[in-house]
């Protein structure tokens, strides 16, 4: 007993190389993100400097600041647009896909198993590709240039649907909505107490991941949204076509835009990390 | 409802009452619960993608918001344009380029954080930082890092004594150069859904395994990869389907977003963009998105059948 005990434990043990390798991937994750500190906290002719310096210079606030003070950007106003558009569309998937995973992975109903399939299916269908008749659409009930425009499309994903499913089918015992039930509670009750306490650690991935998809998203706000109310990857392109010919401009703006999302995951991303991670090892 | 003083009579009825409401709760309830995902999907995904197939078949004026029918012509310009024809050749391309390697590194970084690290959370926080990096700004460092004049890429090649590569000039070299872009956003992602897969699986199989006289490489082709058998067909379609739509980083790629002087690096979507909401033309653009939309799905179930049966004849007696 001993013996498998330790051998067990050996087995995932890790030695040089395995660290090795993590730092190599490390660097890689991160060295571009190092690179345009480099660029955008030097002037217009450190992105073509043969030797880059390898420690930051210090115009990194200088160029900041003359990004955010051009209106052509409009970088507070991206900046709320992209925390508005983010937090919502973040909140209502969370919602509504925990309320459909704990129904498909729990409760017994009719076409539940076609239905789950077709909620498969749907991933399959890139809605991107329909932004010809949703420009349409939008532009009929007149929210082109509106955020409710990029935001309602987004309120809920298939993938989000099937994450949370996945995840309470192995985390969410049976017998305890067997039991609630037996007890007389209703079923929003039985959600609210035992499913969405259950579900935590996934809904807190879910809503990082939702959150920054829509953060990042592009194509369609490039599309309904114009330059004088933008969300961040807009004003970013905006930016690049700009001021192309100062590449510590755009590189610092680049990492003043990226900094909101890099906050949000020194503060969220070990919880959310750790939190997915036992939640699939106890599956 | 509120009877404050029961008959026996009355009593049971609202027993009854109870558990028929307590029943049609239990039958109704989850109906309910998933059908805001479906309305959602039919109104802004399923309603768009099927309306698209309409327009791709009208002449559509943008300034009246209607369309006349004028048949396949749409299509007809479309194949016979020799930008679609580029565009295909680049997103397969670049897919490739990108999808292969990622899904292999992410499973072999998976390998790596599955081991009792020090420090694992920082490890698997790493991994993911560059996720949380908006693929438009990464569009722009790349395309400074790999800028065919004084690029840092060319300047590193330049000191192993290789000839500086055209990345925004040679097809091919553009394609990697993009390629690279979603690698760097996607590798980590996949690798932390193979690792929670990975952790998911049973340690006293990788013991009997390993008493049987399997190495690791072994151990890993023999256990680890039939049991995390759903997480990679789920991350090699959903990986399918976004990459053949990539937009993001091939417009980045330089300032003005159309491709390359010769569409180099022109991808199915932003040639549909272009079309579009450049040339306005809403007609040819939809007849584009069914085009790719049709070619998704093929892609997609070419990919189901043969991941379903290249992991299942792998894993042979393994449940």
């Amino acid at each position: 007993m001993a013996f498998r005990k330790s051998s067990a434990i050996s087995l995932s043990r890790p030695n040089w190389a395995v660290y090795g390798a993590l730092v190599a991937v490390l660097v890689g994750s991160l060295f571009p993100l190092y690179y345009t500190l480099l660029i955008g906290s030097g002037d217009s002719s450190t992105v073509t400097d043969p030797n880059l310096s390898f420690w930051p210079a210090g115009n990194f606030l200088s160029n900041a600041s003359a990004v955010i003070s051009n209106p052509a950007v409009n970088f507070w106003k991206a900046l709320g647009n992209s925390i508005i558009v983010s937090t919502t569309v973040g909140l209502s998937t969370v919602i509504l896909s925990t309320l459909a995973g704990f129904a498909f992975a729990k409760l017994r109903f009719k076409g539940s198993g076609p239905m789950f399939a077709a909620v498969i299916g749907t991933m399959v269908v890139p809605v991107q590709l329909g932004v010809v008749p949703l420009y349409i659409l939008m532009s009929k009930f007149g929210w082109t240039g509106s955020l409710g425009a990029v935001i309602l499309p987004a309120l809920v994903t298939a993938f989000g649907v099937f994450w949370m499913t996945q995840y309470l089918q192995q985390s969410l015992p049976t017998e305890l909505i067997e039991a609630a039930r037996v007890d007389g509670c209703n079923l929003l009750r039985t959600f609210w107490y035992i499913a969405v306490p259950a579900a935590r650690p996934a809904a807190a991935m879910l809503f990082l991941f939702t959150f920054v998809a829509a953060w990042n998203n592009f194509l369609w706000p490039l599309i309904i949204l114009d330059q004088s109310n933008p969300t961040l990857p807009l004003a970013l392109s905006l930016l690049q076509a700009n001021f192309f010919v100062d590449y510590s401009l755009v590189l610092a703006g680049v990492m003043l835009a990226t900094i909101p999302l890099l906050l949000l995951f020194i503060f969220a991303g070990r919880q959310l990390v750790s939190g997915i991670m036992a939640g699939a090892v106890k599956g | 409802m509120a009877t404050t003083d029961l008959e026996p009579v009355t009593e049971t009825r609202r027993t009854l009452m109870r558990q028929r409401l307590g029943r049609w709760d239990q039958k109704a309830s989850p109906y309910a619960y998933i059908a805001p995902f479906f309305v959602v999907f039919a109104v802004f995904g399923l309603f768009p993608i099927v309306y698209t197939a309409v327009i791709s078949l009208m002449d559509w004026d943008t300034i009246r918001n209607s369309g006349e029918f004028i048949g396949f012509d749409n299509f007809t310009y479309v194949l016979q344009d020799r930008k679609f024809w580029l565009a295909l050749r680049n997103t397969f391309s670049i897919f490739l380029l990108s999808a292969v390697p990622q899904v292999l590194v992410a499973m072999f970084i998976a390998a790596m954080l599955d081991h009792q690290l020090r420090a694992r959370t920082f490890w698997r926080m790493g991994v993911l930082v560059p996720y949380v990096v908006m693929p438009v700004a990464v569009g722009i460092i790349f395309s400074k890092l790999f800028a065919d004049q004084s690029g840092l890429f060319n300047h590193w090649l330049g000191l192993v004594g290789i000839d500086p590569v055209g990345w925004h000039k040679q097809v091919l070299p553009s394609h990697f150069a993009i390629a690279t872009m979603v690698n760097f956003r996607w590798t980590g992602y996949n690798a932390l859904i193979f690792l929670a897969a990975m952790q998911a699986i049973p340690r006293d199989l990788y013991e009997a395994a390993a008493i049987d006289g399997a190495g690791a490489l072994r151990r890993f082709v023999s256990v680890t990869i039939p049991q995390i058998r759903p997480t990679m067909i789920f991350v090699i379609i959903t990986s399918t389907i976004g990459g053949l739509q990539i937009f993001d980083e091939p417009r980045m790629f330089d300032t003005t977003g159309t491709g390359g002087a010769d569409q180099q690096w022109l991808t199915i979507t932003m040639y549909m963009y272009n079309v579009g909401f450049g040339n306005l033309d809403f007609g040819r653009a939809s007849a584009i998105a069914w085009l790719l939309f049709l070619i998704i799905l093929v892609i997609s179930l070419i990919n189901l059948f043969i991941t379903r049966k290249f992991i299942k004849s792998d894993s042979s007696g393994g449940k």
